[in-house]
């Protein structure tokens, strides 16, 4: 008996993975037909933008990375410790996930896609869920 | 007389371990993260000057702050945007207002008549929303994908995704590339 739940208990640990970031914005990803799967999850660096969840931080959009909030300036420094947190050989592969929200500007997205640029993370990923896209 | 071996008490085992399998379950998520890949191009120097490309070889696609579209100067629709997209880089009846059209010599696929150099121009508002935006990034990978497979499928019998051989996959994306370019941002319109 016990056996067959520590099998499940292994089967789980290893094809999932563990929630790393809360999220204090909220993030509904558009949805898309062409979407493909991101490879190498540790090759992944995300961003997320969206409106604050709680009122007290206002109701425009903001950028989270990883844990906390930040404005389009600290977009740089974060993907500099992103690179330096891998190996060198992977640097080259680090691709950056955006997750956000649909009701999103585009001119806080610009922002960010402009400060990659320039930081040269070329690789993006505009996160989507696969599905039918919602007729507006 | 032998020894009684002393025994364990794993009745609690499946307790315990059905304890972490729910711990594992609550904390955990199969993500499946999935979306759309892009390349951003470096960004410009200032003392380059960008060359110049033929109005028939661009596609201009404009988002408006109100989502709507504007595709080659006239009003459209995100339905009718992947058909004018796949018009537009296949050319079929060779008109002089599409792109220029140019024999290439690829490997495994040999001479076949693509477009020279199609750019798809996407341009976008700042109080575009990103809903949009993404459906229209769909929209044109759609028609990009549509063409590679109905050239996989014309070559080498099978669908672009389910191509295997590396040479083959290679040789339909040197025919058909993405090549969708993004404007330079202008700040018009407010946040």
């Amino acid at each position: 008996m016990s056996d067959i739940i520590f099998m499940f208990l292994f089967f789980f640990m290893v094809i999932t993975t563990i929630r790393e970031t809360t999220l204090f914005i909220r993030v509904r990803v558009p949805q898309a037909t062409e979407v493909q799967k991101l490879e190498k999850k540790s090759l992944v660096s995300f961003i997320y933008i969206g409106v604050p969840l709680q009122g007290k931080y206002g109701t425009s959009s903001r950028i989270q990375l990883n844990d906390q909030f930040a404005t389009v300036d600290d977009i740089q420094e974060f993907i500099t410790q992103e690179r330096e947190a891998r190996d060198e050989a992977d640097r080259r592969l680090l691709t950056t996930s955006m997750k956000i929200d649909k009701e999103t500007r585009m001119g806080i997205v610009s922002d960010v896609k402009q400060e990659l640029r320039k930081i040269g993370a070329f690789k993006i990923n505009y996160s989507a869920a696969k599905g039918k896209a919602s007729k507006k | 007389m032998p020894r009684k071996s002393p025994e364990l008490n794993t009745g609690s085992m499946a307790d315990i371990s059905f304890l972490l399998l729910t711990f594992f379950l609550l904390t955990s998520s199969i993500n499946t993260d999935m979306g759309i890949t892009r390349r951003l191009p470096p960004p410009l120097d200032p003392n380059v000057k960008p060359p110049e490309i033929k109005q028939r070889n661009i596609f201009t696609v404009l988002i408006n702050q109100n989502n709507k579209l504007l595709v080659e100067n006239a009003p459209s629709d995100i339905t009718l945007l992947k058909i004018q997209a796949k018009e537009f880089l296949s050319n079929p009846a060779n008109d002089p207002d599409l792109p220029e059209m140019e024999m290439k010599d690829i490997p495994y696929i040999g001479k076949i008549l693509l477009a020279k150099n199609a750019v798809i121009s996407l341009k976008n508002d700042r109080g575009t929303s990103y809903d949009m935006y993404v459906q229209v990034q769909d929209e044109l990978t759609k028609a990009i994908n549509e063409l590679r497979d109905e050239l996989s499928m014309d070559k080498f019998g099978v669908r672009f995704s389910q191509l295997s051989d590396e040479g083959y996959i290679e040789a339909v994306k040197t025919a058909i590339p993405i090549t969708i370019s993004e404007a330079e941002p202008e700040n018009v319109g407010g946040q």
